[in-house]
């Protein structure tokens, strides 16, 4: 094998750059046939044309991409075979149920009644359409739910067992893979498609007004699209905040370097803005910021719900401190994981010995013991606690710019329905605010892809957390053939966004010459 | 719905079609790239290419994870 390091590394960036361009696709799927939905349920309760219209102008760009996004999720699934075959057979027998429900699903239920929605206009009758448009909406959403269940299987692996002889986590309980980790996460990834789909719909409808053009349709879709975005925005905050008590209390390793947190105090403080200090390594004394403005007792308040509590840091988790409820509690620390992950491989090659020599006492023995440090078997690969640390510095400036600009959109929508409800000359009129309104919609897509990085790259270096580190997960393979593989997709997806947007957008200037307010 | 109907606006689905042919272009030419290309050629199954059991998988798997050389921080 090459190095191994560049084989990881490049198939981690290849990993890396196919998850976000597909996910520059999913969060619009999930939250625009939402908002057509509801829009065609508006025309049919209303019976106005202009609903109609209104519906079918959007239905278009959700046409236009989803075409150009599906099957780019598959290019994962070809990853996996390829660059992370350890990765694959190891937790095939997880990963094998949810990832086959979500293509038997997202087969039966997009090509079905996605076929009904785009093609059946006239030719099925409106309810039945419309129960359609609410089918593929709700398929779309469903497909999301078994990629984030097995994902959130990785962040918190739950409900199976380690058979040494299969060499594979074998599920013992499926209803198990439905944690607090991947509810919270399913929920938070499927509303912030709302939120981004909304912020979208505003976009392009301020493109209408600066164009001049089918001022109606603009302030209909405005305030659809900033009631569903609004919600939508608001509900992902409040799964946020789900998210970072379970990170809390399963990956808290992440959670200190979304803070840059190496000694963590009761009562600790939330660093709203800051500048990490790239010198600053657990084991030296620099400050962890070169500058940082703070709330006080505000991580305590997100990470555990009391202001007072204790929460760790980098150094505690690593010395394994923590402090519940006011006492002192000794967890394992990484000196030790280390240690007893070191045992597991040992039992593990014992096991393979035994197995080739058909001693099935001694298969048993070592399974026996390999079972008892299996919950630390990663640990085993590291030399040092600094090998288990995340990247710090990334995974905290994109925890920010998530908040950040979540933040700036909750004040975005609330402007925009405030005008568009009290103020609508002004919005048709103040050609600044639709420039602003047109310029977020990139940044949305900045927020929703940052949220992301903090939960990828935050929960380096596992790829099943505690279980199986990236080095181990990556296939015998030569890194050049990673590399080949890596600017092959970096040409097709580039290809397939520049068709995406130049579709939109001269589907979008077409419109602008038509009228849509009929 | 009969099974004509069901044809039928697939039929009439396709042919009114104005800005779909491109993305219905779009679409064949991509998963033509993806599966006939880039999955045929580039990315194998390297487990199901390499051994011809589920055994001898099992067994590779094993020997990479519980090798201490096939570690990196071992290197």
């Amino acid at each position: 094998m090459d190095n191994i390091l560049t084989v990881v590394d490049w198939s981690r960036w290849q990993f890396a750059m196919t998850a976000i361009f597909h996910w520059l696709f999913v969060p619009l799927t999930l939250g625009l046939s939402v908002i057509v939905a509801v829009m065609e349920s508006i025309y049919l309760r209303t019976k106005s044309e202009k609903w109609l219209t209104t519906t079918k102008f959007w239905m278009t760009l959700l046409a236009i991409n989803f075409a150009i996004g599906v099957a780019t999720g598959i290019i994962l699934e070809f990853e996996f075979g390829t660059n992370w075959s350890n990765y694959s057979w190891f937790v095939g027998d997880i990963f094998g149920a949810p990832l086959a429900i979500e293509g038997i699903l997202a087969f039966f239920l997009e090509a079905t009644f996605g076929a009904v929605m785009f093609f059946g206009w006239g030719k099925v009758s409106p309810r039945f359409h419309l129960l359609s448009t609410w089918l593929t909406a709700i398929g779309a959403s469903i497909s999301a739910l078994w990629i984030l269940v097995a994902n959130a299987w990785m962040q918190y692996p739950v409900g199976m067992e380690f058979d040494p002889a299969q060499m594979r986590n074998v599920m013992d309980n499926f209803w198990a893979l439905f944690s607090g980790v991947a509810i919270n996460k399913f929920f938070h990834a499927v509303l912030s498609g709302w939120a981004l789909s909304g912020v979208f719909v505003i976009g392009v409808s301020c493109f209408f007004l600066w164009r001049r053009s089918n001022r109606e349709f603009a302030i209909r879709s405005i305030k659809t699209g900033g009631w569903i975005g609004v919600a939508g925005l608001l509900l992902c905050m409040w799964t946020g905040d789900g998210s970072a008590v379970e990170v809390t209390r399963t990956q808290p390793m992440k959670l200190a370097a979304m803070e840059g947190l190496y000694y963590g105090t009761s009562g600790q403080s939330l660093t709203v803005m800051g500048i990490v200090n790239p010198d600053k390594r657990w084991d030296n004394d620099e400050d962890p910021y070169l500058l940082d403005i703070a709330m006080p007792k505000g991580l305590s308040l997100l990470a555990r719900h009391d202001m007072d509590a204790f929460v760790p840091g980098i150094n505690d988790i690593i010395n394994g401190v923590d402090i519940v409820d006011g006492d002192t509690v000794n967890t394992v620390s990484y000196a030790e994981r280390i240690e007893r992950g070191r045992m597991a491989q040992k039992s593990l090659r014992e096991y393979s010995l035994a197995l080739e020599t058909g001693d099935t006492e001694w298969m048993q023995r070592a399974a026996s013991q390999l079972s008892v440090n299996y919950p630390y078997f990663g640990y085993g690969y590291f030399k040092s606690p600094a090998d288990a640390i995340p990247p710090v510095a990334l995974t905290f400036y994109s925890f920010r710019i998530m908040v950040g600009l979540g933040s700036y959109f909750l004040l975005f929508y609330v402007v925009m329905l405030f005008l568009v409800y009290r103020k609508e000359e002004c919005l048709c009129h103040a050609r600044w605010l639709q420039i602003v309104a047109m310029a977020s919609v990139p940044l949305m897509w900045i927020c929703s892809e940052a949220g992301w990085v903090v939960a990828e790259v935050g929960r380096q270096p596992w790829t099943v957390q505690d279980l199986l580190p990236t080095c181990a997960a990556i296939s015998d393979i030569p890194a050049s053939s990673v590399i080949v593989t890596f600017w092959i997709f970096a040409v097709i997806f580039t290809i397939l966004l520049a068709a995406e947007m130049s579709i939109m957008i001269n589907w979008i200037n077409k419109s602008t010459r038509k009228d849509l307010n009929k | 719905m009969t099974l004509k109907e069901i044809r039928n606006m697939y039929v009439d689905g396709f042919r009114q079609m104005t800005i779909g042919k491109t993305l219905w272009a779009l679409i064949l030419l991509k998963l033509l790239v993806l599966f006939l290309v880039v999955k045929l050629f580039f990315f194998p199954d390297v487990l199901k290419r390499d051994y011809s059991t589920d055994e001898e998988r099992a067994a590779a798997v094993r020997r990479h994870l519980s090798s201490p050389v096939a570690h990196p921080n071992d290197n």
